[in-house]
């Protein structure tokens, strides 16, 4: 099968960025935390991420059980695409945390499809690394135990 | 009917035909047919239509009304592009007592039922050429199990489920000697036998096993149907070739008035059988199945089955007497009539289940066969549908007290009420219809909203495709007095019979990825890291995972020309629609198509010394193309290596 061409590509996800954008459009009037932004995203949301997570997260201590259980996680369902100290399919993990906030990692990993149409930052990814990122069938505790691995491994760089 | 009544039908019905010819929409009158059939884009159909692919030896999927074509599920044949029989996996599914069959011919689909109405678990569909039923299931819409019918030949007359899926069935179309014995052909009347197979059907898995086989008079046997509500616990088969001929059947197996219908009572079967009435008999086939945790299928080989004889066994079979050579048998949605699709005849007989029941217990027989008493006719027949159109074959039924038989030599679905066995309509179709379907015509709650022609012959129907043209499907609007053509569609092979059913049924619960974390396929490789090559004398496996957009490994060094190269590819995405497929330049067999969380093997045998690509054949994200790898085959001892990005 021949490559679609480059441009097309970008052409199609502006096209389907400016159709979703459309959807919510917010109402200036309203002064509150839902008030979103010319994407369509309210400030918590262009910080951290679309999906699941709509609050701050309380992060205590690092649990080295869930790290655990997250590299293994890792391992078999990111690896794939994502090396710690290197970019390779997708961007390094390493400093992910220093990117990114463990809301929007969490958002990222269980929503990504939504995140990769609406939020800016996940676009640019699309658009430098062009594979999307896909949703690996974990659940919210498969998540945060994914987030306790790239704390810890975070830690483990700065050290 | 007279003879000149004949003749005239058969002139207008040519009339009718010639006709279509030069005017195909002749019966479209109706401006509102593209409309009912328009499912806009992005919009799905309302009914699924799985239709037997014939000759193909695989099932269709269609959406109803679009008459849209989804998937062609690999069933009894090989199938290249997804390399079903062809993985290692998948080989087993296709084994049976007669080595490796890589095709067969399908008829019949049959889903599975609870209460007599389809519950969407399952579909079964029969292999006529080597007697073998098969298992769909309908969560992941491919084939979970195949399971052939010994001391049979021709397994027509299948498998038409019990309305809680207790059984499917199979019948003999052609008799034959039981077991390697070597009688002359024109020995038949005295050695050559046909059975009728019950195969039990697990309830929670599905599995399936064969219960038992009844030995039954050298006839041929052409259809089956189970009863259901009233009739349930019996099952009735037709039967042609009474005279027991075994040349020229054309003429030497039309020549008497009447063959028979076997009524089954399987409940009381099942009493026999627990009695121990039932011999171990000599009879060799294999059950082959997916287990589903280690992602391959399992072939198992069998050598007795438990056989009745109605001899031994009272009350078991009738023979109803029935004209002439009929073809289908078709129970009403109440279960009471049974009609016959007298394919020599020109009436339709319908069979009274209540009559049935009191002509056995007055003991009113005409004779009887091999020990099966035949009931009589007259005492049995609850109606005759007259001037059905030519050839009646095939009936089903609607909501609203109708039956629809599709007339084969007259090209047309005749509409008759039960009870006046009146034609109160019909329908020209285009050409030589075989079944008909309506949805959930063969249940206890049919819906009354289309029914489906299944044509063998198209002629002038399409843009022309040289000698070999498709045969259709017809799509006809019965919710009105009137029946209405909406639309022609192409079909996979011969369509023999089809089955439809709402599509919430199935889009509630289905499988979108197989869960990495259930596979316990011995040869998975878990994550990219466990990815290698590894050598057994001049056997290598190689351990490959597949994910977007690439292998690993996808360089590998140290094949030699005369290995066995088995690779053995993981899909390891977890997202719905990513497939990826796996091919290697000179490979002898087929692609891989392997789904997200699955595991599939395929041989490679390099014959000579060269660099081979490799690459996914099923294109993926925006670096599909990139999505390759080089194999390099040595004559010269080169040390085994492998890797992914180095």
């Amino acid at each position: 099968m021949k490559k679609l061409p480059l441009l097309t590509l970008l052409a199609l996800a502006f096209l389907l960025s400016a159709c979703s954008d459309k959807k919510d459009t917010p109402d200036p009037a309203a002064e509150n935390p839902n008030k979103t932004n010319e994407f369509g995203l309210t400030e918590f949301e262009m910080e951290n991420g679309v999906g699941p997570v709509k609050t701050k997260l309380s992060l205590g201590e690092i649990d080295m059980m869930k790290v655990k259980d997250g590299e293994k996680i890792f391992t078999e369902k990111c690896s794939a695409c994502h090396k710690l100290d290197e970019r390779y399919v997708g961007p390094a993990q390493a400093d992910l945390l220093s990117r990114r906030s463990p809301e929007y990692v969490v958002n990222m990993i269980l929503n990504p499809e939504e995140m990769l149409q609406k939020h800016p930052e996940a676009k640019k990814m699309l658009a430098e690394y062009m594979t999307p990122m896909p949703f690996q069938n974990v659940t919210m505790e498969d998540a945060l135990k994914l987030l306790d691995y790239f704390r810890h491994t975070a830690s483990q760089t700065k050290k | 009917m007279k003879k000149s009544s004949v003749l005239l039908l058969f002139t207008a019905s040519l009339l009718l035909t010639w006709y279509g010819c030069g005017n195909s929409n002749s019966s479209l009158d109706t401006g509102d047919a593209a409309a009912k059939v328009y499912v806009k884009p992005g919009s799905q159909d309302e009914f699924y239509g799985f239709m037997s692919g014939g000759f193909s030896g695989q099932v269709s999927v269609y959406g109803l009304p679009s008459g849209r074509l989804f998937k062609v599920i690999s069933v009894f044949s090989q199938n290249p592009e997804t390399g079903y029989g062809y993985s290692e996996e998948t080989k087993p599914m296709l084994n049976t007592s007669h080595g490796f069959i890589p095709w067969d011919d399908a008829h019949h689909p049959s889903l599975s039922q609870t209460d007599g109405v389809a519950d969407g678990k399952w579909i079964f569909i029969n292999g006529n050429n080597t007697p073998r039923i098969a298992r769909i299931d309908l969560k992941e819409f491919e084939t979970a199990e195949i399971i052939e019918i010994p001391n049979s030949a021709g397994n027509h007359g299948s498998p038409f489920t019990t309305e809680n899926s207790e059984y499917v069935v199979a019948s003999t179309r052609f008799s034959v000697p039981f077991g390697d014995a070597d009688p002359s052909i024109s020995t038949y009347k005295e050695n050559f036998h046909g059975t009728i197979s019950f195969i039990k059907v697990d309830k929670e898995t599905g599995r399936m096993n064969l219960a038992f086989q009844i030995m039954m008079p050298g006839f041929h046997y052409d259809l089956a149907r189970s009863g259901k509500a009233a009739s349930h616990g019996w099952a009735f088969f037709t039967s042609y070739n009474s005279e027991q001929a075994n040349t020229l059947l054309e003429i030497n197996a039309s020549k008497n008035d009447k063959d028979f219908i076997a009524a089954v009572n399987w409940k009381l079967a099942e009493e026999y059988v627990a009695k121990g009435k039932a011999k171990d008999f000599p009879g060799t086939y294999y059950h082959n199945y997916m287990d589903h945790s280690t992602q391959s299928a399992v072939s198992q080989k069998i050598t007795t089955v438990k056989m009745l004889d109605p001899k031994d066994c009272p009350g078991l079979i009738y023979f109803l007497p029935t004209p002439k050579s009929p073809h289908g048998v078709d129970v009403d949605p109440s279960g009471e009539y049974i009609a016959a699709g007298g394919k020599l005849a020109s009436l339709i007989p319908v069979h009274s289940f209540s009559k049935i029941q009191a002509a056995i217990e007055n003991k009113s027989f005409e004779g009887e066969v091999n020990g099966i008493p035949v009931l009589k006719y007259d005492q049995i027949i609850a109606g005759e549908v007259k001037d059905p159109g030519l050839g009646p074959l095939h009936t089903e039924f609607d909501d609203k007290g109708y039956g629809y038989t599709s007339a084969f030599i007259s090209s047309e679905v005749v509409k008759w009420k039960i009870g006046t066995w009146e034609v109160v309509d019909r329908i020209p179709v285009y050409y030589s219809i075989g079944h008909l379907m309506v949805m959930g015509g063969d249940t206890r709650k049919p819906d009354g909203k289309y029914l489906v022609a299944l044509n063998k012959i198209t002629k002038d129907r399409y843009l022309p495709t040289g000698p070999a043209l498709t045969q259709s499907a017809q799509l006809i609007d019965i919710s009105g007095d009137k029946m209405k053509l909406l639309l022609d569609f192409p079909t996979i092979g011969e369509p023999h019979y089809a089955q439809g059913i709402k599509a919430e049924l199935l889009t509630k619960d289905f499988m979108k990825v197989y869960p990495i974390e259930k596979n316990k396929h011995p040869y998975i490789t878990r994550s990219e890291k466990d990815s290698r090559v590894e050598r057994e004398g001049n056997t290598v496996h190689v351990y490959m995972t597949a994910s977007r957009s690439h292998f690993s490994p996808d360089n590998i060094e140290g094949i030699k020309p005369g290995d066995k190269v088995y690779f053995h590819v993981t899909n390891l995405e977890q997202d719905w629609d990513v497939p990826h497929g796996f091919a290697v330049k000179g490979m002898n067999n087929s692609e891989l198509l392997i789904m997200p969380g699955e595991t599939r093997t395929i041989l490679w045998e390099p014959k000579t010394q060269g660099i081979f690509p490799f690459y996914c054949s099923d294109f993926c994200s925006a670096l599909h193309q990139e999505m390759q790898g080089y194999i390099r085959v040595s004559k010269s001892n080169i040390p085994l290596s492998f890797g992914t990005g180095k």
